[in-house]
């Protein structure tokens, strides 16, 4: 165990002290241990740490509380009503609250034949084996070091091969009650051979809570499987979430995740992504909606292990009043993977005085023969589009919505499935401040 | 309808009116030529509201209103459109959504009900049969990937569903072939109403061959220099615009 004069900042000890209080007689203990002491040797990540330069979390995380209990059923119930973001597609369901399974608001009919589902706190309880099979090294990672340390449940799916998966599927997670706590998730995802499936994940919570999210996504992709990832972060408007997707992709896989973030307080979105065989793409894609004192960060890492991968990187962000946004994208080449086609596009809208974006594209090339190129912007409204609008009879704030709407719903339409789109469409606008649509009729 | 009285402005420092006069009765149509750099499209743009021009003297009554201290789009919902020149893409804005949106807004400054679904679709309709507008713009994100001509068929049915009473066309003509400036102006001349005026910037006689004006007026040097009739035009076109530009500089 490393020792008490480590601990540095008020946040740490929290979570040195939350750590303590756990069960001892948790049949994965000494997993756990292992875990917190990686997260240990390095603390919260701050600013001198490179990954973390424009999220630093031993700045921004004040405090960490305690994890969180399972909520009664009737408050879990009414925290799930606003997590409806792809209610139009009616998906199947996979529901945690406060982190835990909850089985009764869950749907899983019709997908049984093609997916397999076991909650994860089963194989916590026989010792959590499957938590240091993680190819990713905790000490990589303080969200991987955190979760370890601190999961309590998660999702283990597996996508049965050659399964045509027709019904979307949606993790969602949902913190419920009026007291802060900390939820963390573990996903493992098995894609088999030639599978398709939409895979839907969705964050929400209370505004006004301090509570805190991490979850970290493992997903296992075969041979010739097609999958999309969606992400919906919209969590309270005090929330801190941290969530980490781990894709590895076998040959010939079509991998595509987006993200649509706009809760939290602080959010760390964080890709890291290895094409471990040949033959296989990736649009990693997403949206950014910042207000107020907002802190969203889009952290990718694309790791071109072998030759004759495509990876597309298209993040849109709209950054207004004293937010910040952060876009880190880096896309490694290794010295074999030649005939890597990579591409990567990080634009953001500042529509504020006070408003930041940090752009970082990096770029680590080891082969030669390659076609890489990126490109970053931060700009404001085009003036000569918004004099357009206006001399049509929109006034300026409808105008400028409209405008910033089309700027992120131009990375939407890219997933390529409509009704998605549609969904995430609807959210950008509400984040937006756009009114409810009334009907005639309607309005009283 | 409109009155413009000594109508002075800069940009950056630059004059590029100077001294502009012009009452455009109800119902009329008046056609302003002349050679490029002459300030048509800066006065059409200081009529619609753009922020980039400073105004150093004169006025602007719309309707007896002062049009200068009005936003751009308190102008359209007045009844002011502009026709731009170049009218411009806007990726990501549906050109339906676009088009409700504009209509919603113009009727919502005006203290009218927003269209029903079925009213806007049967008005978008009938508007783009006349003007041939296909489905697929329809269906497309506004002006993007249109041709020249598309996009001028596109700014005429915006002026028909929002059925302004001053549409100001700024070389609507320019990038158009015979066809569809036939088209375009048809439109055009199905608007033509005693409640509706219109003032045509052209460069060339050929659009008011089609569109026939009851005054012209010629601009060189952000002044007008000469007012006619319809046959003023002829004239232009036959002789060019040396002798106004000379005359200027002389």
């Amino acid at each position: 165990m490393a020792e008490a004069t480590r601990i540095r900042t008020k946040a740490e000890e929290a979570l040195a002290n939350h750590f303590a209080a756990l069960a001892s007689d948790d049949a994965a203990a000494e997993i756990r241990n292992a875990a917190f002491d990686a997260f240990l040797e390095k603390g919260l990540p701050h600013r001198r740490v490179e990954d973390w330069k424009y999220t630093d979390l031993r700045a921004l995380v004040r405090d960490v509380p305690a994890p969180a209990q399972p909520a009664a059923f009737d408050a879990s119930r009414d925290a799930l009503a606003r997590a409806d973001v792809f209610a139009p597609l009616a998906p199947a369901r996979i529901v945690f609250v406060n982190g835990f399974f909850v089985p009764s608001l869950s749907d899983t009919k019709g997908i049984e034949g093609d997916v397999e589902f076991v909650s994860l706190n089963r194989f916590l309880a026989d010792g959590g084996s499957f938590l240091s099979r993680s190819q990713l090294d905790a000490s990589e990672s303080p969200i991987l070091a955190l979760n370890g340390a601190f999961v309590r449940d998660g999702a283990a799916l597996r996508i049965r091969e050659d399964a045509k998966v027709a019904r979307p599927l949606e993790i969602v997670s949902v913190f419920a009650g009026s007291e802060p706590g900390l939820q963390t998730m573990r996903h493992q995802v098995m894609v088999g051979k030639g599978a398709e499936v939409t895979i839907l994940q969705t964050f929400s919570g209370p505004d006004g809570v301090a509570y805190h999210t991490n979850v970290v996504s493992e997903v296992q992709v075969e041979a010739q499987a097609v999958v999309r990832w969606i992400v919906a972060q919209e969590e309270g408007d005090c929330a801190i979430h941290l969530n980490l997707l781990v894709p590895r992709l076998a040959d010939d896989v079509t991998f595509d995740p987006f993200t649509l973030a706009s809760g939290s307080l602080v959010s760390r979105n964080e890709v890291r992504l290895s094409f471990d065989a040949e033959g296989s793409s990736a649009s990693l894609r997403g949206a950014t909606v910042a207000k107020g004192k907002q802190l969203i960060d889009n952290t990718l890492v694309v790791d071109h292990a072998v030759p004759n991968c495509a990876s597309r990187e298209q993040f849109n962000s709209a950054i207004d009043g004293e937010a910040h946004g952060v876009f880190q994208g880096k896309i490694i080449v290794r010295k074999h993977a030649q005939k890597t086609d990579g591409k990567m596009m990080s634009r953001a809208l500042l529509l504020s005085e006070e408003a930041e974006f940090a752009n970082k594209p990096e770029l680590e090339i080891f082969a030669d023969d390659v076609v890489c190129g990126h490109g970053a912007t931060c700009g404001q409204i085009d003036e000569e589009m918004l004099f357009f609008l206006r001399s049509r009879g929109l006034d300026k704030r409808e105008a400028e919505r409209l405008l910033i709407q089309a700027f992120l719903s131009e990375v939407v339409a890219e997933i390529g499935d409509e009704a998605v789109a549609e969904c995430l469409d609807e959210r950008i606008r509400r984040a937006l401040g756009a009114p409810a649509s009334v009907t005639v009729g309607e309005a009283t | 309808m409109l009155e413009i009285k000594n109508l002075h402005a800069e940009v950056e420092g630059q004059k590029i009116l100077r001294g502009i006069d012009l009452t455009i009765r109800d119902g009329e149509v008046h056609a302003i030529m002349g050679p490029n750099g002459s300030g048509k499209s800066t006065l059409s743009y200081i009529l619609a509201g753009k922020s980039d021009y400073e105004i150093t003297e004169g006025e602007i009554l719309f309707n007896g209103e002062n049009l200068l201290e009005m936003e751009p789009d308190a102008r359209a919902a007045a009844g002011v459109f502009l026709a731009f020149q170049y009218p411009i893409e806007i990726p990501g804005v549906g050109t339906m959504n676009f088009l409700k949106t504009a209509m919603n807004a113009q009727r919502k400054a005006r203290g009218e009900p927003e269209l029903t679904t079925p009213d806007f679709m049967r008005r978008v309709k009938e508007a783009a049969q006349t003007l041939k507008v296909s489905q697929d713009m329809l269906k497309r994100p506004l002006n993007v990937g249109f041709s020249g001509g598309e996009k001028k068929r596109m700014e005429i049915l915006q002026m028909a569903l929002l059925t302004p009473s001053l549409c100001v066309l700024d070389e609507t003509d320019s990038g158009l072939d015979i066809d569809a400036l036939r088209i375009v102006s048809e439109g055009v001349n199905a608007l033509r109403s005693p409640e509706r005026s219109f003032l045509v910037i052209t460069h060339y006689q050929r659009l008011l061959d089609h569109i026939v004006p009851d005054v012209v007026h010629v601009m060189s040097k952000g002044r007008i220099v000469r007012t006619g009739g319809k046959e003023l035009a002829l004239e232009l076109e036959a002789k060019g615009y040396a002798d106004y530009v000379s005359e200027e500089a002389a």
